[in-house]
């Protein structure tokens, strides 16, 4: 039966593939092959479901297929089926494929209308990628997908500002969940001491065996799952990017936000249960976690007067439960709830704009002046601080920001780094410095050597650091970003002597992408005065070739998982010890902070109001 | 323009903002009017030119749109000439390189925004994005009319007083800074202390409101237009603008406090240079006169064809020895074609166009109703009441709009059942729309088959202030008004139809955009029933034969609303007709079913998923599904391309296609000498189809800042407006899906009457005056005797010589109509 799954992952696959490459004028054929590929696939799951159910319902594994091996290492992608991924596969093709048809003739006439089915599609293979996925790698490559197709559908309306503000907030916080995962995958491996399967896991007597002895760093992977679960899952205290990332056209503001990407993070704890199940912690951290997300997010879901955000918080509401429910072992129950929610929430978002004949009728008929609701019966000065307190939404959103960005954003800025020439003479003379060290191990102390790594990590992620907060110089922003990869190899080079092949499959994605991406913003600032990192841009509107490939190029910078970096990345990690925690956050932060700072670089240059005036321009607060 | 005075007066700004801000009422009574009405005490064109330069409006199409459009021959380059000829002279030619081939860059520059734009360039710090948010949910909290479980706990104060209530009595409250809550307290606490505060210099004080405010106009908008009407909202609330700017000024000293630790001077002192005074003139720039001359053109390619059109028909004799039935619409330019249909499938039958709410004003109450709906013009303040009783039919309901779902444990309940059935129900409406609770019907305005409460015996009768009913007297004026207006005193067929309209769609926000403007945005469909009951009255037909009007013993009103969305027709009170008449309506509505088959037909011409050339069974099928999908943007175009009002007898137009873009209101001139009739149509065509046509105007050249732009991404905000996302300003205007087949055109009106008269009359309003005096309706008359053109100019009528010397003929319309999506030449039908 398992010979089946990859068909799974393959027919998306060649849907986003081919869709990519239709005609844009062509409504018609765009979305009835949209609709057409995930139909397939809903019909190959209603076929595959019930077999499997009743050839005993275990846990298949497809055979893994190696990507990279060497003695030490290997990088495989592994793809399972068991009723997690059952439940969650056939209600996705389920909701995808209403959705998809629904928007056939809704998003008639709309500008991006090949943008919006391209964008679906890759939505729904990066889904399907991630509740397929049988170990963490291809896990996070899906997780990857996600993130970026849920950026470009939130800032589906490019030019106007809010969406794509929020389109990098959503982005934002998604990164820190990705850094979650990152450290989770790491870890896992020194635990097990190779790439976990999730198959694995659900063998109770290795789990159980490695914990005994390692139980901090179980502890510290289940953190990290679950930092990662709670970004994904509009959870304490990210709920509040869920409201925000409603920007785009109504129908996929239902399907992702309103009901598949935002259970995914449920998805990750049912997925990860076996392995956290025996730390009683964990499970009461992760029932502490979705009852006061539960509690929270209905307050706020109760006072708003928007009906979007009102949905989003009364689903982020359920899914602290759903959490609550696979923390306590109820998995069934979790499953049907998902399935519910995910449901109701669509369907909800979808009827919401009847909401106002609807309700403005019942008024008509049944109005009565105020009814009592529960607040009422607290004390008034009470009830009216939570109400104000639910009206700024806990203020979660600079609880966020100080927690996690304003102190980057802070060493950032004290970066004395101005011209793109001056960080040259900062930099060749460290990378050579760093090579002629590495060729001449013998003139260090060792103690000294072994700092190496962090010494040049950490100057790598200043660099990072520094081109995230660039407000001017394009060229600065970008060349940082290379150089930071560039010192990171060297970095890890130090830590262990592993081949320069490894290095070799770590750069070369970089190298191109960043020659290509320099060469893009090159031709841009030939053709645009209006070039810097201040505000948005919008070039997209004139040219929105260039703004493609440069996101392409953006997405190889970031070691997204079309060019050999994702591979590198990994690699990379592997040969961080166990107990240099310090390395490995900071070779993460550069990884996560590299992909902030590119896809800024890409909103700022390519997206928002287009600046010229010949045409509409919308305004800041639309 | 005026100067900008020294000293600051807050009355004065506040009434100038008032004035500028946009004036469209919470979405339930949505009704059309000129976007850009701030500007219409002044010519169009120079209006269009100081809009544009003050608030960066876009006010017409771009050079490369009409280049395009004169390429196409949809300006004609003869009209071109001509126009330049008149306005250039000598420098025509020049002029005509410019238009056609001319090298032009937009260096536009706009004044609103310019002065408060420096706290981002000079203090680094994007001061909206801090401040908008919170004040926009404070104020849609408050506004709420019912999404939020957990209403604002201090309705009943007004917004600034509920504000302070909020910050006394709780802990934190919303304002942290000492001085802001001190300033927030303190009953004394001024807009202009507060301007002190943050801008410094008193000179700048209008200009920073007018920034702010234009920063988020559509909610300052809302604030505005709920302080002058509350009863625009069921749930009433008291606020004014001026509680509004207050708290957003104060939220903003709280910001920069909480940025710069009360460590920032205000914006004044930092100043460079001064913006020039936002309403100091502004010259009409060589650019902008290019845009205003192409767009004339336009305008004049096509009314040439409709005025040659007119001007050919007016000088036919029409005679119709028998009449087998009339029917009074609604001068809706939805109902244009399917008064044509009627009369080509009965040749011998009359129709006839006036207002659709027929004449009679008065609001209404459905049975179980708690509140009143007003069915006439806007403007009007009716006293009467008419009241549904003995309703057949119950309200249906929908359990997946319930607010449990919203709560914790009743959420946890309702998900895990209810929400296994939403699927079944997605499902269903994705691949067999059907009609729902959720969607809104013209048919369920009123119940079929409940009675209305006409008459008024006694006037001690009464609710609220409103009389219910009308008496003899107030009925038989009211008939007698709407007759004589449309010139029906005599010649009076057996059965004389009165057909209101309305709209169906599901899942639209702007639902009541699409029903009838002169019922306020709601079907028309009572009053078609009430001016029925009343012409059908004996006593009120004794009391008309008084005053010389002699209806037949044996003709019969009969009430009935068209469905524009579904072409269905509804007819009331059936059993009322005379038995004698049964027949002969049996045979009508036939007639109908048959014109409305081929009305939808026509429409479907527009949509690109429908083919004009299937069986009309097929496209009906089609279109009625439309009304009843979630998914579907389009139900109808309502009065998209819109473009003409016709007054005069319907000889004039009955033989023209004018491809669904006229308001047609019948009137007779021989029965009006004095024009007392027409002054009374001219007062309501003015603003209704003036403001109709205006906002689709305004809407599409500029979809973004005077439109609402795309639909699809809206959230329902408070019941009240519609914003993108949860953070942005309301969207005032028409949606991008109503507007995008329209062309800018301002409304032309051709009057059939003598030009002295029409002079005369159009003077004596001076409100309705003002659109022809300023040219934001162009008027032409029809001369009766001779069929001659005046067109009125400079507050004169000059005689006007068509261009298009012969009009293409159709023979069959159902190869017409499916020859193109595009608007259609007028055409001569035969």
């Amino acid at each position: 039966m398992e010979t089946i799954i990859p068909f799974f992952i393959l027919l998306p696959l060649l849907g986003f593939l081919i869709s990519a490459v239709l005609p844009h004028q062509k409504e018609k054929l765009l979305s009835g092959f949209a609709f057409a590929c995930i139909g397939l696939q809903l019909l190959g799951l209603m076929a595959f479901i019930p077999n499997w159910v009743l050839q005993d319902h275990q846990f298949l594994s497809y055979p893994d297929i190696l990507v990279y091996n060497t003695a030490d290492y290997s990088f495989f992608l592994s793809f399972t089926f068991d009723k997690v991924t059952a439940i969650y596969s056939i209600t996705g093709a389920f909701l995808a494929f209403l959705v998809s048809t629904y928007s056939r003739v809704y998003l008639h006439r709309e500008k991006g209308y090949k943008r919006f089915f391209v964008s679906l599609l890759f939505f729904f293979l990066g889904y399907n990628i991630a509740v397929f996925s049988g170990n963490f790698e291809t896990l996070f490559m899906g997780w990857e997908i996600l993130g970026i197709s849920s950026f470009l559908l939130i800032a589906f309306y490019r030019h106007r500002y809010l969406p794509v503000k929020n389109a990098l907030k959503v982005f934002t916080v998604y990164r820190i969940g990705d850094v979650g995962l990152l450290l989770a995958m790491w870890m896992s491996h020194h635990l097990f001491h190779h790439n976990i399967r999730f198959s694995e896991l659900a063998n109770d007597a290795l789990v159980v065996s490695h914990l005994q002895s390692h139980s901090l760093t179980g502890i510290f992977i289940s953190a990290a799952i679950l930092i990662t679960a709670a970004t994904k899952s509009a959870q304490l205290p990210f709920s509040s990017w869920l409201p925000r990332a409603m920007e785009g056209p109504t129908p996929s503001s239902a399907i992702f936000y309103g009901s598949l990407s935002v259970h995914l993070g449920a998805f990750l704890l049912l997925r990860t249960f076996p392995f956290w199940e025996h730390q009683m912690s964990v499970r009461i951290a992760i029932i502490a976690l979705g009852l006061s997300t539960s509690f929270v997010s209905a307050m706020i879901a109760r006072v708003q007067s928007s009906i979007k955000s009102q949905i989003a918080y009364a689903s982020s509401a359920q899914i602290g439960l759903i959490f609550v429910e696979i923390a306590m072992g109820f998995d069934v129950l979790a499953l049907i709830h998902f399935a519910g929610n995910a449901f109701l929430r669509t369907y909800q978002l979808l009827v919401s704009p009847s909401v106002v004949s609807y309700l403005i009728r019942e008024q008509f008929y049944t109005f009565k002046k105020r009814p009592d609701t529960l607040e009422d019966s607290l004390p008034k000065k009470i009830a009216n601080t939570f109400y104000l307190l639910s009206l700024k939404e806990w203020n979660l959103d600079a609880v966020v920001a100080k927690l996690f960005w304003n102190p980057l954003k802070s060493v950032g800025k004290k970066i004395p780094i101005h011209k793109n020439r001056t960080f040259l003479f900062v930099l060749i003379p460290s990378f050579l410095a760093g090579i002629f060290l590495f060729m001449k191990e013998e003139l260090l102390p060792p103690y000294i050597f072994h700092k190496l790594p962090l010494v040049f990590s950490g100057i790598a992620l200043t660099l990072v650091l520094r081109s995230f907060v660039e407000r001017k110089d394009v060229f600065l922003s970008w060349s940082l970003i290379i150089a930071n990869h560039f010192l990171i190899a060297l970095a890890l080079s130090f830590n262990e002597h592993y081949n320069m092949r490894e290095n070799m499959i770590y750069l070369s994605g970089i190298s191109l992408a960043g020659a290509f991406g320099y060469l893009l913003l090159y031709l841009l600032k030939k053709k645009e005065s209006n070039f810097d990192l201040a505000q948005f841009q919008g070039h997209a509107y004139e040219h929105p070739r260039l703004a493609l490939l440069f996101l392409l190029s953006a997405l190889g910078l970031s070691g997204f998982p079309i060019s050999p970096t994702f591979i590198g990345e990994d690699l990379i990690f592997s040969h961080i010890h166990q107990d240099q925690l310090l390395l490995a956050f900071f070779v993460a932060m550069s990884f996560i902070l590299n992909g902030l700072s590119l896809i800024r670089i890409y909103a700022r240059l390519c997206l928002g109001p287009h600046q010229k005036a010949y045409h509409e321009i919308p305004y800041k607060s639309s | 323009m005026e100067k900008t005075s020294f000293e600051f007066n807050e009355h004065q700004t506040l009434e100038k903002l008032r004035h500028y801000l946009p004036s469209q009422a919470p979405l339930k009574d949505f009704i059309h009017h000129n976007t850009l009405h701030a500007f219409q005490h002044e010519n169009f064109n120079k209006a269009l030119n100081e809009a544009s330069a003050l608030f960066g409006y876009r006010v017409s199409l771009s050079l490369h749109e009409y280049r395009q459009l004169f390429q196409k021959g949809k300006i004609s380059e003869a009209i071109l000439d001509r126009l330049l000829h008149e306005k250039k002279g000598e420098k025509a030619r020049e002029w005509k390189r410019k238009l056609i081939q001319g090298n032009f860059t937009s260096h536009h520059k706009t004044r609103i925004g310019e002065l408060r734009k420096n706290w981002k360039t000079l203090y680094n710090y994007d001061l909206e994005l801090d401040v908008q948010p919170l004040l926009f949910r404070l104020l849609c909290s408050f506004l709420d009319q019912g999404i939020s479980i957990w209403n604002y706990p201090v309705p009943h104060k007004s917004f600034l007083d509920s504000v302070r209530e909020l910050q006394k009595n709780s802990f934190g409250g919303l304002f942290s800074s000492k001085r802001v809550v001190h300033l927030l307290l303190d009953k004394n606490t001024s807009i202009e202390q507060l301007l002190h505060l943050l801008v410094g210099d008193v000179s700048l004080f209008e200009y920073y409101l007018f920034d702010q405010q234009f920063s988020h106009q559509g909610w300052s908008g809302m604030a505005a237009v709920l302080e002058k009407q509350p009863d625009t909202l069921l749930d009433k609330r008291k606020i004014q603008l001026k509680e509004f700017i207050l708290i957003e000024l104060l939220l903003e000293i709280e910001a920069l406090d909480k940025k710069f630790n009360q460590n920032w001077a205000p914006l004044a002192s930092r100043l460079p240079v001064y913006p020039k005074p936002l309403f100091s003139k502004v010259e009409m720039s060589e650019f902008m006169e290019l845009h205003l001359l192409w767009q004339e053109a336009f305008e004049w390619s096509y009314y040439d064809e409709v005025l040659a059109g007119l001007h050919s028909e007016a000088k036919k004799t029409n005679l119709k020895t028998k009449t087998s039935f009339q029917a009074l619409f609604c001068i809706d330019d939805r109902e244009c074609s399917l008064r044509r249909y009627i009369e080509r499938f009965d040749p011998e039958c009359e129709t006839f166009g006036t207002p659709g709410f027929f004449g009679v004003e008065f609001y209404y109450q459905p049975e179980h109703g708690k509140f009143y709906t007003k069915l006439c013009p806007a403007p009007v303040n009716p006293k009467f009441l008419i009241k549904e009783v003995e309703r057949k039919n119950k309200r249906k309901r929908d359990a997946h709009f319930t607010k449990h779902s919203h709560n914790l444990f009743t959420g946890w309940l309702i998900t895990q059942t209810l929400g296994f059935w939403s699927a079944f129900k997605l499902f269903l409406n994705v691949f067999r729309p059907s009609i729902s609770p959720a969607s809104t019907s013209s048919f369920r305005h009123m119940d079929k088959f409940a009675n209305l409460t006409y008459q008024n015996y006694n006037p001690e009768f009464s609710q609220d202030g409103l009389q219910i009913g009308f008496n003899l007297e107030e009925m038989t004026t009211r008939v007698e008004n709407l007759l004589r207006s449309i010139g029906l005193v005599d010649n009076f067929a057996k059965i004389i139809y009165v057909v209101g309209h309305g709209a169906s769609s599901a899942n639209n926000t702007h639902y009541a955009g699409y029903d009838c403007g002169a019922c306020s945005g709601r079907p028309g469909s009572v009053n078609a029933r009430v001016i029925c009951h009343m012409a059908n009255h004996p006593k009120v037909r004794l009391k008309l034969e008084e005053r010389g009007i002699l209806i037949p013993k044996d003709t019969h009103f009969f009430g009935a609303l068209h469905d524009t969305t579904r072409d269905e027709i509804e007819f009331f009170d059936e059993a009322s007709l005379p038995w004698l008449s049964i027949d002969e309506h049996l045979k009508h509505q036939f007639t109908f079913k048959k014109a409305l088959a081929h009305n939808a037909r026509e429409r479907a011409r527009r949509f690109e998923s429908v083919n004009p050339k299937w069986s009309l069974r097929r496209i009906n099928s089609k279109i009625q599904l439309r009304s009843v999908s979630l998914f579907e943007p389009r139900p109808e175009l309502n009065h998209a391309t819109n473009s003409l009002c016709i007054v005069g007898r319907r000889s004039l137009t009955q033989h023209l296609f004018l491809d669904r873009r006229a308001f047609l209101n019948s009137h007779d001139y021989k029965l009006d000498p004095d024009g007392k009739h027409l002054l009374n149509i001219l007062k309501a065509v003015a603003p209704v189809c003036g403001g109709i046509n205006l906002e689709y105007y305004f809407s599409r050249v500029d979809n973004q800042k005077l439109g609402a732009g795309s639909k699809l991404p809206h959230n329902v905000m408070g019941l009240i407006g519609v914003a993108n996302g949860i953070d942005g300003d309301l969207r005032t205007g028409l949606p991008l899906q109503m507007i995008e087949l329209h062309d800018p055109i301002r409304l032309l009106v051709a009057v059939e009457h003598y030009p002295e008269i029409v002079l005369d009359v159009i003077q004596r309003d001076p409100a309705t005056y003002e659109w022809f005096k300023n040219a934001w309706i162009h008027l032409a008359v029809i001369h009766p005797g001779s069929g001659e053109i005046l067109v009125f100019n400079n507050e004169q009528f000059v005689p006007y010589r068509p261009l298009t010397s012969q009009l293409p003929e159709s023979r069959d319309l159902k190869d017409l109509v499916s020859s193109s999506r595009e608007n259609l030449h007028v055409h001569h039908l035969n």
